[in-house]
């Protein structure tokens, strides 16, 4: 932030204790239903009913709770756990793989037909995910794909945005006079996109791969169409389903697990985060030096 | 990422004066054809992947929205319009489109106040540990939709949760999973899992107005209350128009919340709750493949048609 206006004398407005107790009311609204979870993985199932949501209930069952929830019914949680894993790695990782070539691409050659590319993916931006999850299925269903890991990859593999931004990030980060003196050397368009231009984009590509990430670890649409074999469930729609057992005729409830489960999915989003933070926090200062 | 969508939002103005006031060398020279068909090399693999889980889908619900199913011979008949006219005389599709019209026509301001309240409180300088307040609030951001519906759907309950012990306290009696309260409920689900994310793009796109400006409304004598009007709303106009378009696909697209919800309160929400909740179970529920791609298709054009009405607005206010 090159502009980041100073603390100057006049300009700089006291603090505001009023202020902050109202934003503090705000954090309060943003803080309850993660601290309820929080204490409502350490209760039985027996004090989830009889103690007061936010305190402690009489046993303190927050590690038999974990275990429980990593071994209920041979260990499905790890299971669906790998799941995730391997749809956000795969899926994720290669939407942005995609979204980063392709962005390069559209912004850095002028080929015929690019205007066409642009129209069509700029109006993909407004077709509402769902309503696209509907018909996959069916056109799925048709290639037997459903009910397989590519029906959940696949669709995860394009993020129209993800490539609106690297576009409009790759405009930017790559200067042409680098790209021209690369090929006075000598080297390939895809070595110079590997070796030269890669780098320069990975403010971006972090910003894209954060992005996609949310999207596919919180993919529950298309998975609960997609799969109706719970061995590839990913967390999302296994907790769902350990949340349905407490209604219906053989009622099974385990409310303790999908709560103990539900914060177990939180964490590593959260931790990644904050590691990230710094990441895109560069990825914005050093775009804005640019203006 | 939301700093940089904020940041696009107002690169594009900064570029837009900018053109007015040079326009750039020719760039048409510089660029060697040579290469230029290389470019296929890049997008390619991507296009590859769009038309198969992208415009295929499409098409194909397009062709399955033309036919219907004969209940007796299990074939196909071709019958032109005739679903699309289904949908559009069909209560149940309206019932489900209204409120989420409904939705979001009383959510997206209040989520979206709140954002831009806390946005301009943040970048006020005002706040003691407003970096603190920035990560919180951004928090359930990080939260899986499912978890956050799973969360407030306890929470909300009469037996245990937190609606019980308010009752208690209070001697009321809410229900928030009321057939009346429903719809806030969610509204409420929704509020708190977004707030943070449309905070952060008000709040990045704050950080690009220049400091001189502030400095100038200073020298004018501008108190707080006139700077935050006559410099940091109009500085925001790009980062709320995204923001809205982004609230609306995804209020029109409203089905988690629902769908987890129904499991708790099955006779409260209709299978027909939203209209994707109804293209859902039209699949799902009944097998009418070809009526449930024409919902989807006809949701679709029409939250394609209310986004690009809003661009249209906010981009007509802002010039």
């Amino acid at each position: 932030m090159s502009t980041r206006r100073t603390p100057v004398s006049p300009l700089t407005p006291r603090r505001s204790p009023l202020l902050t107790g109202l934003m503090l009311l705000f954090l309060v609204y943003t803080l309850v239903p993660l601290v309820w979870l929080i204490l409502s993985a350490t209760k039985t199932q027996a004090d989830l009913f009889s103690s007061p949501g936010l305190w402690f209930g009489d046993h303190f069952a927050f590690f038999s709770n974990i275990k429980e929830t990593l071994t209920y019914r041979d260990g499905i949680y790890l299971r669906w756990l790998a799941n995730t894993l391997l749809y956000v790695v795969v899926g994720a990782g290669g939407a942005t793989l995609l979204a980063t070539a392709a962005g390069y691409g559209l912004a850095k050659y002028r080929f015929p037909g690019r205007r066409v590319v642009f129209a069509v993916v700029l109006g993909a931006v407004a077709v509402p995910g769902t309503a696209l999850a509907v018909p996959t299925f069916l056109m799925f269903s048709n290639m037997g794909l459903t009910n397989t890991v590519w029906a959940i990859i696949i669709p995860s593999l394009i993020s129209p945005f993800g490539l609106y931004l690297m576009w409009v990030y790759a405009a930017d980060a790559v200067p042409q006079e680098l790209l021209e003196a690369a090929r006075i050397d000598g080297a390939g368009e895809i070595r110079i996109f590997f070796s030269v231009a890669l780098r320069l984009l990975a403010p971006g590509i972090v910003t894209v791969l954060l992005f996609a990430v949310v999207s596919t670890w919180n993919n529950y649409f298309l998975p609960l169409i997609m799969l109706s074999e719970p061995k590839l469930y990913p967390l999302t729609v296994g907790l769902t389903q350990w949340s349905g057992q407490a209604t219906g005729a053989n009622a099974q409830p385990v409310y303790n697990l999908v709560v103990t489960g539900s914060l177990l999915t939180i964490v590593p989003l959260v931790i990644v985060f904050i590691l990230l933070q710094r990441f895109w926090q560069s990825g914005l200062s050093a775009g804005s030096v640019k203006q | 990422m939301a700093q940089v969508v904020a940041q696009l939002a107002s690169r594009k103005a900064v570029r837009r004066t900018a053109r007015r006031t040079a326009r750039p060398p020719a760039h048409g020279r510089r660029w060697r054809s040579r290469s230029d068909t290389k470019g296929w090399i890049f997008v390619g693999p991507f296009l590859v992947v769009f038309a198969l889980a992208f415009l295929a889908p499409i098409a194909y619900a397009a062709y399955l929205s033309l036919f219907r199913e004969q209940a007796f011979f299990g074939t196909r008949e071709f019958v032109g319009l005739d679903n699309y006219v289904d949908v559009f005389t069909d209560n149940k599709f309206w019932d489900g489109a209204l409120r989420v019209l409904l939705f979001f026509v009383v959510q997206v301001p209040i989520m979206l106040g709140l954002a831009l309240v806390a946005a301009l409180a943040i970048d006020s300088a005002r706040l003691y540990a407003s970096n603190f307040f920035r990560l919180i609030i951004f928090l359930p951001y990080a939260v899986p939709g499912v978890v956050a519906v799973l969360m407030w759907g306890f929470m909300y309950g009469t037996n245990f949760g937190l609606a019980a012990d308010v009752n208690e306290l209070l001697g009321t009696s809410i229900a928030p999973l009321n057939k009346s309260w429903m719809l806030a409920s969610i509204a409420n689900i929704v509020t708190w899992e977004f707030v943070g994310y449309n905070m952060l793009i008000f709040y990045s796109a704050l950080r690009t107005v220049p400091g001189d400006l502030y400095e100038a409304a200073a020298i004018d004598g501008a108190g707080a209350l006139r700077t935050v009007l006559s410099i940091k709303i109009p500085a925001l106009r790009g980062a709320i128009a995204i923001a809205t378009i982004f609230s609306i696909i995804g209020t029109f697209q409203l089905f988690n919340e629902p769908n987890i919800l129904r499991t708790l309160e099955p006779n409260v929400i209709t299978t027909y709750y939203t209209p994707n909740l109804y293209a859902y179970n039209l699949s799902f529920g009944g097998q009418q493949y070809n009526y449930s791609a024409t919902v989807a298709i006809v949701m679709g054009l029409l939250t394609m048609v209310i986004a690009y009405v809003v661009q249209l607005r906010g981009s007509r206010e802002a010039m």
